[in-house]
């Protein structure tokens, strides 16, 4: 085996003895302590994780616990503005801050398809440290597994996280409450539109970017300034659309909509004219709705501009009503019925 | 945007609606004959702003829903054949042939691919030359000048392993079977803008005259439509029946004689079969010499297929604007998009679809 091939100036991290990952590197043996050794414990340091057990060991502290986990399958692996590694670590990070909860502790497994490149999860290994460094979340155990060629797509990423509440907030739907008001934290669209836009193929005069990111800081953030949130949701598959009517049936309330009010950036609306899409129904991997009193609506707004959520707005409301039901005032002043998205978004022919 | 947010005008829309309400004296009932001007009219509510007594029904012009089921029934098998590499709108993936659709046909580890353009196929069978790679050429006038150019381009670099699965149909002669029909409900006609872009309307010229029923060429967003209702209106108060053209700005009386001139080329007029409607005769096209050997049914020879429509479905019915889609008893109930007894109900064009994603069940 030529051990000088496998050099590769683009790989961020020292390099194991094999370019390409092989059976043996999930069978427990040399070569998979060689590549947790390489590849895996210099990305994510941290006392916990060094301690090498089966488990992690972790300090428990005061207040309630939210606990989530997720898969990630993205095809492509990498994307404008990231790849399956941010994604694996925002995704869960922004899960336990939609339940109010401060992310403290990951677990990451990888099923690992038999000759992926080494440089690739190197890569992939480097993104996630980096996005739970941004999040302030540490990787504490973790788990590798190989599958034959063929098995899989390259590499597929579970995290699972744990996070502390750090107050007395119940933040669901149920807690939803007529007379709320809806805050979106930013412009839709660009996550979906931009893995659907690579995967087809298609090129847009100016780059369209997944909006991948952590939204931990927003959200703490409303909650120290005392705004009372009932619910938050992140909006990733089936979209905002998707989003508000889960809630609006958990709830038993009435949800109405203000298509003017919501945030779309011009690029993503041409993208979704061509393509025949519907924005309120594309996946989001940083945006996300809350629900809250219309007292704190203004100071919400205000604190989440000033964490980098520029373009949050204030998009609709919530009424008694029937239960269930979202519609949305158009453009033009009718009204709409928003429904769940249905199978896939198909582009139209004609 | 520019050349959207123009015509999503609320000021103009509503404008429109009070000299529409201003106009009229009696109730009309018009058809808007394309999908895509369905789907624009219930999501925008554009109905709802019409003064009592103007009523849309909607027309046949989703190509999805009109293409027969044996043709569905035909993509789903030569789908499923190894060798074959089989590309399609995405439309067409989840419509029920007799017995599955091709999207189960993939799940089941038929090689099916979606794809935006005809001209997508023929790059996919320039790229594996030992696959047959076969394209659902569904739709109207508006599909089929760039299907009749992916043959045109496949015959002159004489690529062996390219081929069409032609389901394409024609607006006129459908139009003038709906006209002539003794249940005819239709007062007024919005034609399709995006067909006429390719066909021009000169051949609508004779149908206004002969069944003395005006006929605009309307486009697809919401002033657009609401002009083109002012101005069927208009002609129908004024007791005139000719053919307007609202959508100026992409549509011509010639249309755009290149793209008519390829379709001539590459395809023939022949009687078609559409789903719900039954056969209509010089309503479709099908390859013709030296295209031929382009047609994917007879390369694969799929025949003596046994043909079962939903007996709930009442598509038929719907897209001759006899009734609408909420008033089919099995709308919202046995049929849904997730579990669709018909095509309507599958299109992103299709009236059904568009009830149920914008509309409640009891509307």
């Amino acid at each position: 085996m030529d051990n000088k091939k496998d050099l590769n100036p683009t790989c961020p991290t020292p390099i194991s003895s094999y370019p390409q990952i092989l059976m043996a590197h999930g069978g427990g043996g040399t070569l998979m302590h060689r590549l947790l050794a390489q590849v895996v414990y210099p990305a994510f340091a941290n006392p916990i994780l060094n301690q090498q057990g089966d488990g992690a060991i972790l300090a428990r502290p005061p207040g309630r616990l939210a606990f989530t986990t997720d898969s990630y399958v993205v095809h492509p692996l990498f994307f404008p503005g990231g790849d399956i590694g941010t994604l694996a670590i925002n995704g869960t990070v922004n899960d336990l801050a939609m339940c109010g909860a401060r992310p403290l502790y990951l677990s990451t497994g990888f099923i690992i398809e038999e000759g992926l490149p080494i440089a690739t999860l190197s890569r992939v290994a480097k993104s996630m440290a980096e996005a739970a460094q941004a999040a302030q979340v540490e990787i504490v155990t973790g788990d590798t597994k190989v599958v034959e060629k063929g098995k899989g797509d390259g590499l597929f990423i579970n995290t699972s996280g744990i996070g502390i509440i750090e107050h007395d907030l119940v933040i669901q739907p149920g807690s939803v409450r007529a007379g709320d008001v809806i805050l979106l934290s930013g412009d839709i669209g660009r996550h979906g539109l931009t893995i659907m836009a690579l995967r087809e193929g298609l090129t847009f005069e100016s780059a369209i970017e997944s909006d991948c990111a952590p939204l931990v800081d927003p959200v703490l953030a409303m909650i120290k300034a005392g705004i009372e949130i009932h619910c938050l949701r992140d909006l990733t598959r089936g979209g905002l659309a998707s989003g508000m009517v889960e809630i609006a049936t958990t709830a038993g309330l009435q949800i109405n909509l203000e298509e003017r009010a919501i945030p779309v950036r011009e690029d993503v609306r041409g993208a979704c004219e061509i393509m025949g899409f519907d924005p309120l129904y594309i996946a989001n991997e940083g945006c996300f709705a809350a629900f809250l009193p219309e007292r704190d609506a203004a100071k919400a707004l205000e604190i989440l501009k000033a964490h980098n959520c520029n373009e949050a707005a204030c998009i609709g409301t919530v009424t008694a009503g029937d239960a269930g039901l979202v519609t949305m005032t158009t453009s033009i002043g009718s009204r709409r019925i928003i429904a769940m998205l249905s199978g896939e978004q198909l582009p139209r022919i004609c | 945007m520019k050349f959207i947010d123009e015509y999503r005008d609320a000021h103009i829309v509503h404008g429109l609606a009070d000299r529409l309400a201003a106009l009229v004296t009696r109730p009309w009932t018009l058809m808007e004959v394309c999908g895509g001007q369905t789907h624009a009219i219930v999501k925008f509510g554009l109905d709802e702003l019409l003064p009592g007594g103007i009523t849309l029904i909607h027309g046949p012009g989703c190509p999805v829903c009109v293409t027969p089921l044996e043709l569905i029934d035909k993509a789903n098998l030569i789908a499923a054949r190894s060798e074959v590499i089989f590309c399609s709108f995405g439309d067409m993936l989840r419509v029920p042939g007799t017995r599955t659709d091709l999207l189960t046909v993939k799940a089941q580890g038929g090689d099916v691919r979606m794809v935006y353009s005809p001209l997508d196929a023929l790059k996919i069978a320039q790229e594996n030359p030992m696959r047959e790679v076969v394209f659902f050429a569904v739709g109207f006038e508006t599909t089929a000048p760039a299907n009749a150019m992916a043959v045109y381009q496949a015959h002159q670099q004489g690529l062996q392993n390219f081929s069409l699965l032609v389901a394409q149909v024609l607006v006129p002669p459908a139009l003038k079977m709906l006209l002539a029909s003794p249940e005819r409900r239709l007062q007024g006609l919005l034609a399709a803008g995006h067909v006429c872009t390719v066909m021009g309307y000169r051949e609508y010229e004779p149908l206004a005259e002969h069944y003395n029923i005006p006929i605009v060429v309307t486009g697809f967003e919401p002033v657009d439509i609401m002009q083109g209702v002012y101005l069927a209106v208009k002609q129908l108060e004024e007791g005139r029946a000719v053919v307007e053209n609202q959508y100026t700005r992409s549509v011509h009386r010639d249309g755009n004689p290149a793209a008519r001139q390829l379709m001539q080329t590459v395809f023939t007029v022949t009687t078609q079969k559409w789903r719900g409607l039954g056969e209509i005769p010089l309503s479709g096209l099908a390859l013709r010499e030296p295209y031929l050997a382009y047609d994917a049914g007879q390369r694969f020879g799929v025949s003596g297929l046994e043909v079962r429509e939903s007996t709930d479905c009442r598509s038929g019915l719907i897209m001759q604007g006899v009734i609408r889609p909420s008033e089919c008893p099995a709308f919202g109930r046995r049929c849904t998009p997730d579990q669709p007894l018909g095509a309507p109900m599958v299109s992103s064009e299709g009236a059904c679809a568009a009830y149920y994603r914008y509309r409640p069940i009891a509307g």
